[in-house]
């Protein structure tokens, strides 16, 4: 307890110093924080959008797709099985059927997936109910990125080409009846939506599909046959494991920043105990082990992640609680390197992380701060009374 | 008066006879356009939106199962060489100096720029055997009277459901071919122009090809020389050549 009111009044006493690495110290906690705060929020943010937009609460997937090989594609399609039937009536699940394709816009060439689905689907956001506008043409719906790659609008006719089961080549004028909005490129660019049953004709496929995304009230109670069950942290695993690595080159940046903190306590701590001999000297003169010593000045030194957490809870917890209410806006185009993005991340502050942070703070200021201390041991008591440089 | 009579008679019977089938018009064209193999240079003129490219190629050809080409200019494509053998197709770059075979979706794309797929290429289509062929009509095409054949699939494992090709009547070349989707929407335009007499066949010289959903002029194929049945050796046709 003396060694606390000491180390403080010690600290207090260094003046400016003191104050200066204290807000080195909350500043590096506070980015930190926010940052990893950041990448929760995004990672939460993209789980929900992938959840709601494309895996839903899992998917079955016929035994020969692989949605990383588009060769896989003529091969993966089949009939719904007798076990999916009624889910699939009902609408717990939704079968989707994928084919590759062209797509002609103003006379360019680009490659697409064409994707069936149910327009009466409410397992993913998909809005499909569009699909069953009356028109001439197939009605199609895209996302905005498609729409931009492709300069096509709501409205625009453009055709399309593609080869049925049996490798034919056919093509048929399509119209776009609805450009949506959404956060998962992986359910937007280079794809286009029709409605299911005209893909199983255009396919020459009736009543086949490629997968089956479930939904919320689907009980997973048996195996299906010629199709392989996938489950939501499954069908996560990339993103998550995306995030681990964003964390970790984030990493990179704070201990750099931690280490140039780091740097000026520890210089902090050598000036101190080089200018501050004599009362060393006194300390054990008057009693004090060179351990009480050791600890007075360890304490010292921890002390200012102590103030930076305190000045962190002051000062930083309005702007953290700021900084989530507003997030940070995503610049323009960053959703368009493949990853679920929203326009604005809204970080998210766990007790794990804050509680994490600062204790990884304070144990490396304490070890910091420990390790120049320990030269006081080997001082001379009555060299350092005397003020002997040692 | 009766004579005049049986001459009016005969006179559909008699043109009948001459209008050949569907299938002669094949085979003659097979006839007049087969050979065991070909050796010929090429240029091919690639229009685009804002230039024209010009690739220059060597080419060796064993019946429709064997090719293999050799780009020779401009100077991005030298050394670039392509191997197809029956239904696979392999690409040696000399700048990475890597062969690699083109299959599955890569195969949908542009042969070099060109209206022309790799898939297109690896169309060795048996008209015969895969198609019911009808003359249904006759036109002229570049001052040239010719049957129009309608090509109509056998079976639903072909490519093209519909095809038309313009023959020549007298020369039985095609002049001009046009392939269809099975919803009838025509896909690709093939013209052949500067027929000319090599040994004792008629040969193009000049094809144009055109994606028809595709903006642009197409792409020309122009033919420098060609020769006709020489010996070609086995190994032009093997992977190893293409790294020689």
């Amino acid at each position: 307890m003396l060694s606390l009111k000491l180390a403080w009044r010690n600290l207090v006493g260094a003046g400016l110093r003191t104050w200066l690495n204290v807000i080195v110290l909350a500043f590096v906690l506070f980015m930190m924080i926010w940052h990893y705060g950041l990448l929760d929020g995004w990672n939460q943010q993209a789980n929900k959008d992938m959840q709601a937009w494309e895996v839903g609460n899992g998917q079955y997937w016929h035994q020969n797709y692989d949605p990383y090989d588009f060769f896989t594609l003529e091969e993966s399609h089949a009939k719904i099985p007798e076990a999916l039937n009624k889910a699939t009536t009902d609408g717990i699940i939704t079968p989707v059927l994928i084919t590759q394709g062209s797509v002609y816009p103003d006379g360019r060439i680009q490659s697409m997936l064409l994707k069936g689905i149910n327009p009466d689907q409410k397992v993913v956001a998909i809005p499909g109910t569009d699909l069953n506008t009356e028109s001439e043409e197939i009605p199609v719906v895209i996302g905005r990125r498609m729409a931009k790659n492709c300069k096509l609008q709501e409205g625009d006719i453009t055709t399309i080409r593609w080869r049925d089961v049996n490798g034919t080549f056919d093509a048929a004028e399509v119209k776009v009846v609805k450009v949506f909005n959404c956060n998962v490129p992986s359910v937007d660019a280079g794809q286009m939506y029709i409605h299911i049953k005209k893909v199983q004709e255009m396919m020459q496929a009736p009543d086949e599909a490629t997968m089956f995304i479930i939904g919320e009230d689907f009980e997973m109670n048996e195996t299906v046959s010629g199709w392989e069950y996938k489950d939501f942290d499954f069908l996560m695993t990339e993103m998550n494991e995306m995030m681990k690595m964003k964390k970790v080159g984030g990493s990179f940046m704070y201990v750099i920043l931690m280490l140039l903190a780091m740097l000026a306590i520890f210089d902090t701590q050598v000036l101190s105990i080089f200018r501050r001999q004599k009362e060393i000297g006194t300390y054990i003169a008057m009693g004090m082990t060179r351990r009480q010593v050791v600890s007075l000045f360890t304490v010292e030194g921890a002390m200012h992640a102590i103030l930076a957490v305190i000045f962190i809870a002051i000062f930083g917890t309005p702007l953290l609680i700021w900084l989530m209410s507003v997030g940070m806006s995503m610049p323009a185009g960053s959703d368009d390197m493949g990853i679920a993005i929203a326009e604005t991340i809204y970080p998210v502050y766990g007790a794990g992380l804050i509680i994490g942070t600062s204790l990884l703070v304070f144990i490396i200021t304490l070890i910091v701060s420990y390790l120049p201390a320990r030269k006081i041991s080997k001082m001379k008591p009555t060299d350092a009374i005397k003020g002997k440089i040692q | 008066m009766k004579r005049l009579a049986i001459i009016l008679f005969l006179i559909p019977t008699i043109i009948w006879a001459q209008e050949p089938t569907g299938k002669e018009i094949l085979e003659k064209i097979d006839k007049n356009m087969a050979s065991k193999s070909t050796i010929s240079t090429s240029k091919m003129l690639i229009h685009g939106a804002r230039q024209t490219r010009t690739i220059e190629a060597k080419s060796w050809g064993m019946g429709d199962e064997k090719s293999f080409t050799e780009y020779l200019a401009p100077a991005r494509e030298k050394g670039t060489k392509m191997l197809k053998l029956e239904d696979k197709l392999w690409i040696y770059s000399p700048g990475s100096d890597r062969t690699i075979q083109i299959s599955g979706h890569m195969l949908k794309q542009s042969l070099m720029g060109s209206d022309l797929s790799y898939e297109d290429m690896m169309d060795n289509v048996k008209l015969l055997e895969d198609y019911d062929a009808g003359v249904i009509g006759s036109e002229i095409v570049n001052e040239r009277d010719c049957w129009i054949v309608e090509l109509q699939a056998k079976t639903a494992e072909v490519n093209y459901q519909i095809r038309k090709v313009w023959v020549d009547k007298v020369r039985y070349i095609p002049l001009k071919e046009e392939l269809y989707a099975k919803s009838g929407k025509l896909l690709k335009r093939m013209e052949l122009f500067d027929i000319t007499k090599i040994g004792n066949r008629w040969y193009p010289k000049k094809i144009v090809f055109k994606d028809m959903l595709k903006k642009g002029d197409g792409t020309e194929f122009i033919i420098d020389e060609i020769e006709f049945d020489k010996e070609i050796p086995e190994y032009i046709f093997t992977k190893a050549a293409l790294r020689k």
